[in-house]
């Protein structure tokens, strides 16, 4: 069982990277997709005695169809009807972004072994996964330059999260742990929505054009 | 007081379902009306803590609460003038949007829960950026998708924060709650290097929502391009709350024994936003931008009494109120001047005092209370905030703050009297947007409040200001 548990949190961190290295839109997707059904199997092998079967449950299921399929599905569409593929001249290219990448892994490590875990018959992996995850995430989102990447980015972010409040399922209220699948839905649903206008407005997706508004 | 979080919402509901565009407005008014009565009843009641704690009228509710249902009335009564000169756009979402976002309001300011505060945050978030794109242009587009992406942003790392926090809590004799009273109660049994390091999540995330320097990229636009009746809550309703959400997890940080540490960083953080509110205040060209650096300064200002604690703190909690009230002013005046004369370019306004005579003078009087001239209330709480600086032995604080509110003075000063002086003939014009009882009535109002509270400021509500300063630790 253990040796599944970290099977996962590896393969989450792998993705990481891939996330960073790839330019074609539909492998991302594919992969931060992939990601989210990965993060649906861990709240079952984390489960202990102490967590309900019902919370599991639904946390699961709940991240699989949210961070799984509903979302990728949405992205995927939004770059079907604005015929976008790949992303070109990233603000930061590829190589550099993987290095980054790379030390933020380096560092969630560090910062998760200064940290003394207050609970410390959870899993060691959970920390410094959670946190690598965020760092890619927000790597995402400051460094491409479409539209899509950038609310991809943001959902590799939360994933991220939702990693960590793993080590607090067994006492958070479930009203947490819902807000946090509830509010990505709705985020990215906002997003997709703006985007549809942006696509109409200046009939492509780059966020290089959203640039009239400076000081 | 579940009254006060579901009027709104209900009436939300009517103004989505309401067919006609001419009287959907009414809908603002009733729901700002009916919350104002809410909590004028809270105020006199003092009710007990509802839903098992999660929901207090505490101190700090006190203070933000009362002044952001006044600013809400006021600017429903301004929309109503408002959205009549707008027909040509379709207000449904902006009236559902509006009233739902009082809703989150109100969540955030009575929360007691740091999960629920988070949830209601994030809807603070997600009901006003489909209001910056109102005027449908791809400037305003732009601007909301700054705003939505960097906020959610901020949004996802104070959630992080936020577990921190309940990591912190977790331990042996821990309270592994998120309710402010048991994290407070637990006090050293909390985790430290866990608390400081959700403290910093917590700030640069609910700092992205305040919109303090270097995390205030998306003020300026949304600011800018959104109409000025959305401008006036959001820089005097959402970043007043996000000031009470951060000196919530202050609260924490001193119940842990981490307070020196938080300080230092929001004393850092205010002075910077100061800094750079200044920087960009001289020459500005665009006075909706010029009020957007206003409300950096100003946040900037908040951190600033909070960080140093005691006196400033409780000044700090009165420049709350006094800056939501005031910046009400400004964007309901500057929306009165952009609709006059279609820009809001300072090359093509002049003369405005002659030809808005009561929006002119207005934005002249808001910018002289804003940047804390005597007899308006925002120089006494400043000067309490200054005189709690000196009198904790930070001269070097106090005098910086002293260098960059002249420097926003003069900066600021220049563009306003630009505006408001000369001739009018010759700026472009639209015409039929003068001043009218609807749209020039309401800013006028609060102005006055805001002339009131200096001049007289009742012993209940300094009371108030005091208790919510003791609140995060005095």
């Amino acid at each position: 069982m253990s040796a599944w548990t970290e099977m996962v949190f590896i393969l989450v961190v792998v993705l990481d990277f891939f996330l960073l290295a790839s330019s074609r839109l539909r492998a991302v997707i594919r992969a931060a997709a992939a990601q989210g059904a990965l993060l649906a199997v861990l709240p079952l092998l984390l489960a202990t005695h102490a967590t309900e079967l019902g919370h599991v449950l639904a946390l699961s299921i709940g991240a699989f169809v949210v961070k799984g399929v509903v979302i990728p599905w949405l992205l995927m569409w939004a770059i079907r009807e604005a015929a976008i593929r790949r992303e070109v001249e990233p603000i930061v290219g590829f190589i550099p972004s993987l290095i980054l990448g790379g030390v933020g892994v380096a560092l969630a490590f560090a910062f998760s072994s200064a940290m003394p875990l207050p609970i410390p018959e959870k899993h060691a992996f959970i920390v410094p996964t959670a946190l690598s995850t965020v760092w890619t995430g927000l790597l995402l989102v400051v460094s491409r330059r479409k539209a899509v990447t950038q609310v991809i980015g943001f959902l590799v972010l939360e994933n991220g999260v939702f990693v960590f409040g793993l080590l607090l399922s067994d006492f958070m209220p479930t009203m947490v742990e819902a807000g946090v699948l509830l509010d990505l839905f709705a985020a990215v649903f906002v997003m997709g929505i703006v985007m549809f206008h942006i696509n109409r407005e200046f009939s492509s997706l780059d966020t290089e054009k959203l640039s009239a508004l400076k000081d | 007081m579940l009254f006060v979080i579901l009027a709104p919402l209900a009436l939300a509901a009517v103004a989505f379902a309401a067919p006609s565009q001419v009287r959907r407005p009414l809908a603002l008014l009733v729901g700002g009306l009916l919350h104002l009565a809410g909590v004028a009843f809270l105020w006199v009641t003092r009710p007990a803590p509802a839903l098992g704690g999660w929901l207090e009228f505490d101190p700090l509710a006190r203070v933000v609460l009362p002044m952001t249902s006044v600013l809400f009335a006021v600017c429903a009564v301004y929309a109503q003038g408002y959205l009549k000169r707008r027909p040509d756009r379709d207000n449904r979402i902006f009236v559902g949007g509006l009233l739902v976002l009082l809703s989150a309001m109100t969540v955030v300011a009575l929360s007691q829960h740091l999960g629920l505060l988070w949830v209601a945050i994030e809807l603070t978030t997600l009901s006003t950026a489909p209001l910056i794109y109102f005027d449908k242009t791809a400037r305003s587009l732009e601007a909301a998708w700054k705003y939505l992406l960097v906020c959610s942003l901020g949004i996802a790392l104070a959630l992080l924060g936020t577990f921190f926090f309940a990591l912190a809590g977790a331990g042996p004799g821990g309270p592994r709650s998120l309710l402010l009273a048991d994290l407070t109660r637990a006090g050293a049994a909390l985790s430290s290097p866990w608390i400081r390091a959700g403290f910093v999540f917590l700030l640069v995330g609910y700092g992205t929502k305040m919109g303090l320097a270097p995390l205030h990229s998306w003020k300026p636009d949304a600011y800018g391009e959104a109409p000025g009746i959305l401008g006036a809550l959001l820089a005097g309703g959402v970043t007043s709350v996000g000031f009470i959400s951060l000196a919530r997890v202050v609260r924490v940080c001193h119940a842990a024994g981490e307070s020196a540490f938080a300080r230092d960083a929001l004393v850092g953080l205010g002075l910077l936003s100061m800094a750079l509110a200044a920087v960009f205040m001289i020459g500005q060209r665009d006075f909706k931008r010029m009020l957007a650096y206003s409300s950096v300064e100003h946040m900037g200002i908040l951190t600033l009494g909070l960080g140093l604690g005691g006196a400033a703190a409780a000044g700090a909690m009165f420049h709350t109120v006094n800056n939501g009230l005031t910046k009400g002013v400004l964007f309901l005046a500057a929306g009165n001047l952009h609709r006059s004369y279609g820009s809001k370019r300072v090359d093509d306004v002049r003369g405005a005092a002659r030809r808005l005579p009561i929006s002119g003078p207005l934005f002249l009087a808001g910018f002289l209370a804003i940047t804390g001239s005597p007899p308006f209330s925002p120089f006494f709480s400043e000067f309490a905030i200054l005189n709690g600086a000196l009198g904790g032995g930070r001269y070097v604080v106090g005098a910086l703050f002293l260098v960059f509110l002249s420097i926003i003075f003069v900066g600021m000063g220049a563009t306003v009297l630009k505006i408001v002086q000369g001739d009018p003939a010759g700026a472009p014009e639209v015409k039929a947007h003068g001043d009218s009882w609807l749209t020039a009535a309401p800013p006028l109002v609060l102005m006055a409040l805001v002339l009131l509270l200096g001049l007289f400021l009742p012993q209940g509500l300094k009371s108030v200001f005091d208790a919510a300063a003791a609140r995060v630790g005095g």
